[in-house]
């Protein structure tokens, strides 16, 4: 029974690992890509647009395998990754992080994009006339008001990321204690003779985790709005 | 002096004003709604870039296409007003004061925080955020963080029409004070002539994206272009004098108008305060000898000097009472009747009860007499 628990911690650790990492990683850039869709005018923006929402539709296994074969060790990319900077990504928990922020890089954008659809560019205007200048702007008008979205984003995204399999399994293997998260333990788990138990206790812990992500979603999201008054 | 020439063209209309005016003071930029009034004064912001033009406050250019000039917005040190406040929702009434103050640091500081809570009364909201506050108290957060950027000129766009009637009441007091007590020049744009009555040393009178009109208020009040905008009941001479004496138990103020001296309704005033009157062309009689046994408190003699045909067959006369003018509607019949015709002495009669709600102290603190 004591090893059993452990692996379910080992899982739950790593689950949470991957999904913060992953949130890390691609909170900036899903910024960035929300405040490009929704102010930049430029050809091909459509085609970005249609780009960045490509993992929502695509089968998580593909998603693995494209990254594959970008970043493989023998990959253009990933040799350079890994001569240059000693970076490995197949196969580690980094990866299996970076697998996760692809996949849940549009939710984070949608909601990021959202809440920047609602930020009312004339108080970026009166920003302007009291002498804010381009960055200034951005860090004390416009970012603080996107903060619903981003918030809500983040927790979307990290809640998802605890769960993503797909992607994560292709990428980065079904390694004990590196990779393999709560949904891939699970998996595991019903792939034995003798899991079943196993697999129903990791199946309720999903569960609420899930639930509580999403709920904590919502009350921060409240908590903020009602700072911003609406 | 502040020079505007500007040329920007839409789809559905062409804005080209071009107009010099006076600075301190306040220029009102007077027209109905959709007549380009913010269009031009987002492009003196720097908000909005005109297709041609140039903009040019006190020699320093701010825009000038031909030089390709366009000094950013951000560094222009403009403070604006907007209809809509625009307060920061995330920001309490100090951060929003503070936001322009911090911004401003560079520049030799002349408006204090203390100085802009006291004038504005704003001691009370401070702690308090956008949400929390009334339509007249965002407005006067939002004049005060105007201020508080050390601008050089100031842009309010119609501050009040988003306002009922008494929560202008609350604001426009304070409009009076900074004009009186601060040296910063002012645009001041609004369809109410009420307002631009009250406030503007200036008017700039905006029909369909072009200066129909521009000039000193007494000036322009006498100017037919006005009439085309106005209300007809709303025509009147502007003239400026000085309190002679007071009668604070009638509630009344003698002005002395050219040579002669007019009764007004007015309060709060003392021997030495500035006024404005506008005498409403409607409300004057006119007579060709001197009249006794009338309730009429004011009678100014004066010369009839213009004679031109205004709406529904009334003549509209320009009388001279000794450098001022004064505007009379009479009928057509009744100008026969008298036979006037320019050059005739004629005594304007005015009722100081007319006068109520259309005087106006200018400044707070009394003028120094010659």
């Amino acid at each position: 029974m004591e090893a059993v628990s452990s692996a379910e911690l080992e899982a739950l650790r790593l689950s949470l690992e991957v999904a913060t990492r992953s949130v890390a990683f691609s909170l900036p850039l899903a910024v960035l890509a929300a405040w490009i869709l929704t102010r930049a005018r430029f050809p091909g923006r459509t085609l970005l647009d249609a780009f960045v929402h490509l993992p929502l539709v695509l089968p998580p296994v593909a998603v693995g395998y494209v990254l594959l074969l970008l970043l493989g060790a023998r990959a253009p990319l990933g040799g350079w990754l890994r001569s240059y900077f000693g970076i490995q990504l197949p196969f580690t928990t980094a990866g299996a992080a970076l697998a996760t922020a692809v996949m849940t890089f549009p939710l984070m954008v949608r909601a990021i994009r959202l809440s920047l659809e609602n930020v009312d560019r004339g108080l970026e205007a009166a920003a302007r006339t009291l002498g804010a200048r381009a960055w200034d702007r951005f860090l004390t008008i416009s970012l603080p008001l996107m903060l619903p979205g981003i918030l809500a984003g983040a927790v979307t995204a990290f809640a998802a990321g605890l769960g993503e399999f797909g992607a994560v399994i292709t990428f980065a293997a079904n390694i004990p204690g590196v990779t393999r998260t709560l949904p891939l333990a699970l998996y595991t788990a019903m792939q034995s003779p003798d899991g079943e138990p196993l697999a129903l206790r990791l199946a309720i812990l999903s569960f609420a985790l899930g639930l509580a992500g999403l709920l904590g979603a919502e009350f921060l999201v409240r908590r903020v709005r009602r700072r911003l008054g609406r | 002096m502040l020079r505007v020439s500007l040329l920007k063209r839409r789809r559905e209309f062409t804005l080209a004003a071009s107009f010099a005016a006076p600075t301190p003071g306040v220029i009102a930029l007077f027209g109905r709604s959709g007549s380009g009034k913010t269009t031009l004064i987002d492009m003196i912001a720097g908000l909005l870039p005109p297709d041609e033009g140039e903009v040019q406050l006190t020699g320093t250019v701010l825009t000038d296409t031909r030089a390709r000039i366009a000094v950013a917005p951000e560094r222009r040190r403009i403070g604006y007003v907007f209809q809509d406040s625009r307060l920061f929702p995330h920001l309490t009434a100090t951060g929003n004061l503070r936001y322009g103050e911090k911004r401003a640091r560079s520049v030799p500081r002349s408006i204090r925080f203390e100085e802009v809570v006291d004038l504005l009364g704003l001691a009370a909201l401070l702690r308090r955020r956008p949400h929390e506050l009334s339509g007249g108290e965002r407005q006067r957060v939002a004049l005060g963080r105007a201020l508080l950027s050390q601008p050089q000129l100031l842009l309010l766009d119609e501050p009040l029409a988003s306002l009922d009637v008494a929560r202008r009441e609350e604001v426009l007091p304070y409009l009076e004070t900074l004009r009186d007590w601060l040296s910063i020049p002012m645009v001041y744009v609004s369809h109410q002539f009420e307002e631009v009555l009250r406030l503007a040393t200036y008017i700039v009178l905006l029909e369909e994206g072009r200066v129909l009109a521009a000039g000193p208020v007494g000036e322009l009040s006498l100017r037919p272009e006005l009439r085309s905008v106005l209300a007809s009941d709303l025509v009147g001479a502007v003239l400026d004098g000085l309190v002679t004496q007071v009668d604070a138990a009638g509630g009344t103020a003698e002005l002395a108008i050219g040579t002669g001296r007019l009764q007004v309704s007015l309060r709060d005033v003392s021997p030495g305060s500035r006024v404005r009157v506008q005498l409403l062309a409607r409300d004057i009689i006119l007579a060709t000898q001197p009249i006794q046994h009338l309730s009429v408190r004011n009678a100014l003699l004066g010369t009839v000097k213009e004679i031109t045909p205004d709406i529904d067959a009334s003549v509209l006369v320009k009388v001279d009472v000794g450098g001022p003018i004064v505007l009379a509607r009479i009928t057509e019949g009744a100008r026969q009747a008298l036979r006037l015709a320019p050059g005739d002495a004629v005594w304007a009669l005015v009722k100081a009860v007319s006068t109520r709600g259309h005087a106006f102290r200018l400044f707070g603190a009394p003028a120094r007499r010659a």
